[in-house]
C-alpha cells in the first residue's frame, strides 16, 4: 500500500508554511518558475502560463503540442495530469482528460511532458489532483518530478491546512507549491494560503471552474489587489482567460496569465494533430501579444 | 521509479478527523462556506428552536419515531436468532434519508441561501431533497448520472412533479460518482446562494459528521425501542453501507455498548473475484475521492474505480471515513453480500412478513442471516430496514424474471 496518510501537522496552516520568503524570486538556475518571473517582470510584463493536459491526444502528441506552445511564447507550461474525477475543470479539460484516460494515460507520463519542456527551455509545472499524488507517495512524487526537471506543481483540491505532507516533500527537493486563492478566501485565508505557497499564488479569477468567459468583470483585479495586500510574491490569474484583449486585461495587474481551456479547445477540435498544432501556436502568438499588451500598474 | 510507503505520522486530534480519516480535500473556492456550515450547524446542534422545528416536523411530517418490528418468520433463516427490525422504510418519501434532509434545509434557510442542489444514485436522496425544497419553497437542482436516470426513469419523474429540476450527468461512468462531481462544480460556481445538501456521512468536513448526527435518531429510538421490547441490548446492529448514512445512524447511539456488535454490510455484487463490486473494505485501500480521505476503490495510478452492485444506493467506490475509522480500530466490523445472496433475501422478508425491503436494506437482512447463523438462537439481532422497496420493483421484477424485457408480466 502505498498512499500515505494526509495528515501531521495539527493547529494554524502558519504553522506549517515555509519560513523562507525569498523563494518567489529565486535564481533562473532553480528549478523553479520564480526566475521566470523575475525576468518577465525585468521586461515590465506579466508572464504567459499555458496549460495541456498531458496524454490528449495521445503521450508524444501532447508532448509536441507543449513544446511547440514553448516555441509560441509561452513563459511556463502547466502540464495537466488526467484524472478520473476532476472536479475544478469545465467540460472542454474534463473532456480531454477524459479521453486522454480512454487511451492510457499515465501518472509517469507528467514526467516524460518534464523532460521534454524543459529541454525546450520553459520551466514545466504539473497540476493535478492530490490523490494520484498521495496514491504515488508525496515524498517519491516528489523526488521524481524533481529529477525530471519539474518546477514544482499546482494543487487545485488540495488547501495548505491538508498538505503537511507535500510541503515537507516540497521543502526537501526545492519544488515550487502553488496552492489556490479565490474570490471566497477570507483575509486571514489569504494570508494562511499565500505563505505557504511558492513560485506564486494561483489567484482564482472567479467562483468556478476552468473554462472560457466572454467576460470577466472586476472580480479578477479584486481578488489580485486583495492577495497582493499581504503577499509580495507574484500572483498570476487562472480560469476563464481565452482572448487576446483578456490576456492584456490580466496583465495590467497580475504576474502572470494562465490559459487553460481555450488552448485545449485547439487540439479537441482540430480534425488532426497538426492542424491542431498549428492553430495552437497563433493562439499562443495573440495570447504572448496580449500579455506585452497589459500597462503594469 | 520508485513507489515508497509513507507512514502516517503520530496523529493529531483535529476537527473534522476520525482518526486518520477524513479532513477537507477540496478547492480553496469552498472553504468559507464549509467553514460557515460548520458553524451554523454548531450553533443549530445547540439551539431549541432549531431542534424543536426539528422535532416538530420529524412527529408530524417524516412520521417518527419510526416503528420497530420484530419478524419471527424471516428470523428462522437467520439461525433462529431473534431479530427486530428498524422501520426507517415506514418515513415519508420511503427510507432514512429524509432525516437529514429536513434537517438541512432547514441549517439552509438559516444561513440565507434559497436554493439547494444534491447529487443522487438510485434517486431516494434526491427525491427526500426534492421533497424538503417543496417543502420549505427553496430552489432545487437534483444531479443524477445518465445511466441512472435511465434506470431510474420514475424517480426522475418523481423529483420533477416535487418541483425540482433534474440534471442527467452523462461524464465519466455517467453515475453516482459523477453526478457528485457536477454537483460539486455546481457548488464552486454559486455558493453565495447555493447549499450542497450532500446525502451521506463522506464529502468534506463538517459534512460526515453533519450527516451522522441528523442521523443519529434511528439508534437512539431503536436503542429504546429494543430495550423496551426484549428487556436488553441486541447483541448485534447491522446495517448496509454504501456511503453509509443509516448505518453511523444506528449505530452511533450503540458505539459505548462495548457488548453490542456493530456490522456493516457492503455490496458484494458480483463477487469479489469478479472485480464488479462495491465493498471497499474488502478490496482497497485509503485515498481521496470526493474531499474525503477514505478507504478507495483505485487502480495503480490513484484513478478511481467504477463500483458495482445491483443496488444503485451502495454503488458507489469509497465510503464515510468514520466507517473507515470504526473498521480500523475495531470497533465495527463490516462483511459483504452479493447481489444473489441479497436477492434472496430480499425474496425472504417478502413471503415471510409481507414487508417489501429496498435493495440496498436487503444486503443488511443478508447480513443478519449470516450473523444469526453464527451466533444461534439465543441472539438478539437488530436490523436497520432503511428504506421500502418501492422504487426497486422493477429491478427486483427483472431478477426475479416476473416481467420481461419490454416490461411485460409472465
Amino acid at each position: 500500500m502505498s498512499a500515505a496518510s494526509p495528515t501531521s501537522t495539527a493547529g494554524s496552516t502558519q504553522a506549517a508554511a515555509p519560513t523562507g520568503t525569498a523563494a518567489a524570486a529565486g535564481p533562473e538556475a532553480g528549478l523553479g518558475v520564480g526566475g521566470v518571473l523575475q525576468r518577465c517582470r525585468e521586461e515590465g510584463r506579466a508572464a504567459l502560463v499555458g496549460y495541456l493536459p498531458v496524454g490528449f491526444p495521445d503521450v508524444p502528441g501532447s508532448v509536441r503540442a507543449m513544446v511547440a506552445m514553448v516555441e509560441a511564447g509561452v513563459d511556463i507550461v502547466e502540464v495537466g495530469v488526467p484524472y478520473s474525477d476532476p472536479l475544478m475543470d469545465g467540460p472542454v479539460i474534463a473532456y480531454a482528460a477524459d479521453q486522454a484516460l480512454k487511451r492510457g494515460a499515465r501518472v509517469h507520463d507528467l514526467f516524460t511532458a518534464t523532460r521534454a519542456i524543459r529541454d525546450a527551455g520553459a520551466p514545466p509545472l504539473g497540476m493535478t489532483y492530490w490523490n494520484l499524488m498521495l496514491h504515488y507517495g508525496p515524498m517519491a512524487f516528489a523526488r521524481d518530478l524533481a529529477a525530471a526537471g519539474g518546477a514544482g506543481m499546482i494543487t487545485p483540491d488540495l488547501v495548505p491546512d491538508e498538505a503537511a505532507a507535500w510541503i515537507e516533500a516540497t521543502d526537501e527537493t526545492g519544488l515550487d507549491r502553488v496552492f489556490l486563492v479565490a474570490p471566497s478566501s477570507t483575509e486571514q485565508r489569504l494570508v494562511s494560503v499565500t505563505s505557504a505557497c511558492r513560485g506564486f499564488v494561483y489567484a482564482a479569477s472567479h467562483m468556478g471552474v476552468t473554462g472560457a468567459r466572454a467576460d470577466l468583470g472586476d472580480a479578477a483585479s479584486v481578488i489580485v489587489g486583495r492577495t497582493k495586500a499581504v503577499t509580495d510574491k507574484p500572483v498570476c490569474v487562472g480560469l476563464g482567460v481565452s482572448t487576446r484583449a483578456q490576456a492584456a486585461e490580466v496583465a495590467s495587474f497580475a504576474d502572470g496569465v494562465i490559459v487553460g481551456s481555450a488552448l485545449v479547445r485547439c487540439l479537441t477540435e482540430a480534425d488532426d494533430l497538426d492542424s491542431g498544432i498549428a492553430r495552437l501556436r497563433d493562439v499562443v502568438a495573440e495570447l504572448a501579444a496580449g500579455v506585452r499588451e497589459g500597462t503594469r500598474a | 521509479m520508485t513507489q515508497q510507503h509513507e507512514h502516517a505520522p503520530v496523529d493529531v486530534p483535529r476537527p473534522g478527523r476520525f482518526g486518520q480519516f477524513g479532513g477537507r480535500y477540496v478547492p480553496e473556492a469552498l472553504i468559507p462556506a464549509l467553514e460557515e456550515l460548520d458553524e451554523a450547524r454548531r450553533k443549530a446542534m445547540l439551539d431549541p428552536g432549531f431542534l424543536g422545528e426539528l422535532e416538530h416536523l420529524h412527529r408530524t411530517y417524516t412520521g417518527r419515531p419510526s416503528l420497530v418490528t420484530e419478524v419471527p418468520r424471516f428470523a428462522q433463516h437467520c439461525g433462529g436468532a431473534r431479530v427486530i427490525l428498524k422501520r426507517e422504510d415506514l418515513n415519508h418519501t420511503g427510507s432514512h434519508k429524509i432525516n437529514n434532509v429536513l434537517a438541512q434545509a432547514l441549517l439552509t434557510k438559516r444561513m440565507g441561501k434559497t436554493r439547494v442542489i444534491a447529487e443522487t444514485g438510485a434517486g431516494q436522496h434526491g427525491v427526500a431533497t426534492a421533497t424538503a425544497a417543496a417543502l420549505m419553497g427553496l430552489e432545487c437542482r437534483i444531479y443524477m448520472g445518465k445511466v441512472d436516470t435511465e434506470r431510474q426513469a420514475l424517480n426522475v419523474a418523481r423529483m420533477r412533479m416535487l418541483g425540482a429540476e433534474v440534471v442527467a450527468v452523462p461524464t465519466g461512468s455517467a453515475t453516482l460518482k459523477d453526478a457528485i462531481n457536477e454537483a460539486l462544480r455546481d457548488w464552486v460556481t454559486n455558493v453565495h446562494n447555493t447549499h450542497y445538501l450532500l446525502g451521506t456521512v463522506t464529502g468534506p468536513a463538517p459534512f460526515p459528521e453533519m450527516v451522522r448526527d441528523f442521523h443519529r435518531i434511528i439508534g437512539v429510538e431503536a436503542r429504546a425501542q429494543v430495550l423496551d421490547l426484549a428487556g436488553r441490548l441486541p447483541d448485534a446492529v447491522i446495517a448496509c453501507v454504501g456511503g453509509g448514512s443509516n448505518a453511523m445512524g444506528i449505530f452511533h447511539r450503540f458505539i459505548d455498548d462495548a457488548d453490542v456488535r456493530l456490522v456493516g454490510v457492503e455490496a458484494g455484487g458480483e463477487g469479489i473475484e469478479s472485480g464488479r463490486h462495491a465493498a471497499r473494505f474488502a478490496a482497497s485501500e485509503p485515498g481521496v475521492l470526493h474531499g474525503t480521505f477514505s478507504y478507495l476503490m483505485q487502480n495503480e495510478d490513484g484513478q478511481t474505480i467504477e463500483s458495482h452492485s445491483i443496488s444503485a444506493g451502495l454503488d458507489y467506490p469509497s465510503v464515510g471515513p468514520e466507517h473507515a475509522f470504526l473498521r480500523d480500530s475495531g470497533r465495527a466490523e463490516y462483511r459483504y453480500a452479493t447481489d444473489e445472496q441479497a436477492m434472496r433475501a430480499f425474496e425472504l422478508l417478502c413471503k415471510t412478513e409481507g414487508i417489501i425491503p429496498a435493495i440496498e436494506s436487503a444486503h443488511a437482512l443478508a447480513g443478519a442471516m449470516e450473523v444469526g447463523t453464527e451466533l444461534g438462537p439465543d441472539a438478539l439481532l437488530l436490523v436497520n430496514l432503511s428504506g421500502r422497496g418501492d422504487k426497486d420493483v422493477h429491478t427486483a421484477a427483472h431478477w426475479f424474471g416476473l416481467i420481461d424485457e419490454e416490461g411485460n408480466a409472465q
